[in-house]
């Protein structure tokens, strides 16, 4: 199989779908964050976390239409106010969702999974209505088409480029609010002793609705750098979310760097298997040296020691 | 907890004439053959609601992955009717004939040495019960040993539910992939499209589904029923006074998955075709919440919830395509946060104690009460 390419070539290929890998990476990190807030520090199960993105996407799919029409001179630019208005879209109605129905719900976690899963079917009928059922493509500003040469044989897209260092943007953020705000002190107080925590003055509802609406918005910006690399239909949030848990899951439920370690991995055996073999075996491999692994090791790659 | 002696008390009796008479005379006479087959095609869900009852009601153990081992009975059945239907005969414009059509479209030339074993009746029916039984041991054994349950465990059953879709889907050659295994024509030369042999199916459905429920409230009034319900609300004291708690949870996954397993083959049989679109991980949570619609706690409750579930997403899909899909996922919402025992639980709650009411009304002895277990069991899971 391999013995039709040189030495030079397979490096090159590698590197390639090492860097296909690092975009399917950076799609997984950004949806495992907002996932990792939600399930890894408040324990709920959100199904619907596939349908937050996915309004994030069509957030911006509408904001480039509008700059399209009405301001065509500053279309290279609308990407930034898409995402903030994504986060802001998804956000809210992760704030909303919270208030309405994940709150009665904290001592109930199986059942969490229920109602949230119902919440994506109605929302997914609901972008069905108003979007239709065909998937929509955003149109890219001129500067991010195109691909960057890097020697003859190497060559990375440059929209790719754009969404890692978005991604790596975005960690730093997340990690700097939730490690060295005082907020971020705050929800990670409620997570380990809800009713110290209360004692010592923190709104633990406020913490839980924010913390709650911050998942979701960063899921909302997921999704706008979805767009950057593919199209957005109704369904294409439930595409990714067995994916996503598995990445928080097999990551370790609390850990920030779990988190991302295991979207490392588990992109790059996915798309360096893609070449040897069809996608679907490849999926299939991943999927179960995953379900494998954590079967011996349930508490995931970086663990934190607790007692429970 | 007083433990009942007699096998149905009194409210529980009159369920099981109720889904008796329903399904044994009162749509069998009503219904044409259309409907009844598709009643026969909601029923084959019900064989997975009530392996749901006692592994998520009465064990605790929410299982997310049923679809597979519905799937894996499914496929079971149809590899059979498949290896039938297509004999040399039926198959001899195919370049290879005598294996199934799909398997010729993709350049395979000999029978799989995996298909062999189901040329035999007798070894599809054990494959029927072993394959998904022993699946779900490992599986349970796997996790439940190590003390996963709750959130990760569901988690991992849909990563293996989408595992094995994906994995269908992409062995067209093997499995049919995405069309699945249609064109399903004789049982041991015995037509099974014609219409007097869906109502005969349809009654072997019904007299399976009776067994089955005879079965789990067997289990479910054994001590072991107990000790899953203990389990469920004080792991750690179970645990403590000297049960292996994993065996118990193992018995309830794999037993779960027998009953999802004769539900596939039935639907197999019933329906003609089987296909990945019952497998993975959507058909898998709608089976949880016909579940959760009838009553997680109540073994008839799996029954009538899969019933009328399946009624209404019939005829609201026919009529408001668009309306189905916000039904369903309200419906989600609404059992969850307004109604945790589902119908049973507000048959108990407003309908029984009326008709007690009435009863002791006409008789002036007082109604010995209906208590014992629905009592008991009406509590919340979590």
């Amino acid at each position: 199989m391999l013995g039709d390419y040189s030495i030079g070539d397979l490096g090159s290929i590698f590197v390639m779908q090492g860097f296909a890998g690092l975009i399917l990476f950076s799609v997984y990190v950004l949806m495992a964050l907002g996932l990792a807030i939600i399930f890894g520090q408040m324990g709920v199960i959100n199904m619907a976390h596939g349908e937050f993105m996915i309004l994030g996407a069509y957030v911006t799919w509408l904001t480039s239409s509008a700059f399209q029409h009405y301001l065509p001179a500053l279309f290279p630019g609308y990407f930034f106010l898409a995402m903030v208005l994504a986060f802001i879209a998804s956000g809210a109605l992760g704030m909303l969702v919270e208030w309405g129905l994940i709150r009665h719900l904290y001592k109930r976690p199986l059942d969490t999974l229920l109602a949230t899963w119902g919440l994506s079917l109605i929302l997914q009928q609901t972008y069905r209505s108003v979007f239709g059922a065909r998937e929509v493509g955003v149109e890219l500003p001129q500067w991010m088409l195109g691909s960057k040469q890097i020697t003859d044989t190497i060559e990375v897209p440059i929209n790719g480029i754009f969404v890692m260092c978005l991604t790596v943007l975005i960690t730093v953020a997340v990690a700097w609010i939730m490690y060295k705000s005082r907020w971020g002190r705050q929800v990670r107080a409620v997570v380990q002793n809800r009713i110290m925590a209360g004692a010592v003055g923190i709104n633990t509802e406020k913490v839980d609705r924010y913390t709650f609406g911050l998942g979701c918005g960063i899921a909302g910006v997921a999704g706008s750098a979805f767009t950057m690399i593919g199209s957005t239909g109704p369904t294409s949030g439930q595409l990714y979310i067995v994916d996503t848990f598995l990445v928080v899951v097999f990551g370790g439920a609390a850990s920030l760097l779990g988190t991302i370690a295991s979207a490392f991995s588990i992109s790059q055996t996915q798309s360096t298997l893609e070449f040897f073999m069809s996608g679907s075996m490849a999926k299939v491999l991943t999927l179960l040296a995953i379900v494998g692994i954590l079967m011996l090791r349930p508490q995931g790659l970086f663990a934190l020691k607790v007692r429970k | 907890m007083i433990i009942n002696s007699r096998f149905f008390n009194r409210s529980e009796l009159i369920g099981f004439v109720a889904l008796a008479a329903l399904l044994f005379v009162i749509l069998p006479l009503s219904l044409d053959v259309f409907r009844l087959n598709l009643v026969a095609k909601y029923l084959t869900y019900a064989f997975v609601g009530i392996g749901l009852v006692l592994c998520w009601g009465y064990g605790g153990i929410l299982s997310l992955g049923q679809g597979v081992f519905f799937g894996l009975g499914g496929y079971c059945m149809a590899m059979f009717l498949k290896l039938e239907a297509s004999s040399p005969e039926n198959t001899k414009i195919q370049s290879t004939p005598g294996i199934p059509d799909f398997m010729d479209w993709n350049q395979i030339t000999s029978l799989p040495l995996f298909w062999q074993p189901f040329h035999s009746l007798t070894l599809t029916i054990l494959a029927i019960i072993l394959v998904p039984g022993l699946f779900a041991l490992i599986i349970g054994t796997a996790m439940f040993k190590r003390r996963v349950g709750g959130t990760y465990f569901a988690i991992i059953t849909q990563a293996v539910a989408a595992i094995l879709t994906i994995l269908i889907v992409g062995q067209q050659g093997y499995t049919g992939g995405i069309n699945g295994m249609t064109d399903l024509r004789t049982l041991k030369g015995w037509d099974i499209r014609p219409d007097h042999a869906k109502v005969i199916l349809y009654f072997f459905e019904v007299f399976l589904l009776f067994g089955c429920i005879l079965l789990a409230q067997f289990i479910r009034l054994t001590k072991l029923g107990r000790i899953l319900v203990a389990m469920r609300e004080q792991e750690d004291r179970v645990r403590f006074s000297g049960y292996s708690v994993a065996n118990f949870k193992i018995f309830a996954f794999c037993m779960a998955a027998i009953f999802a397993a004769i539900g596939g083959a039935m639907f197999a049989l019933n329906v003609g075709f089987m296909s990945p679109s019952f497998v993975g991980i959507v058909p898998s949570i709608e089976m949880v919440i016909y579940t959760a619609v009838g009553g997680r706690m109540s073994i008839f409750g799996a029954v009538w919830g899969s019933l009328l579930v399946n009624v209404a997403k019939t005829g609201l899909s026919e009529s408001f395509p668009q309306l189905w899909l916000f039904g369903l996922g309200g419906l989600f919402i609404a059992v969850v946060l307004a109604f945790p025992n589902g119908l049973s639980g507000i048959w108990a709650d407003y309908v029984q104690p009326r008709i007690d009411r009435l009863l002791a009304w006409r008789k002036p002895k007082p109604a010995k009460a209906w208590t014992d277990s629905s009592v008991a069991d009406g509590a919340p899971a979590e």
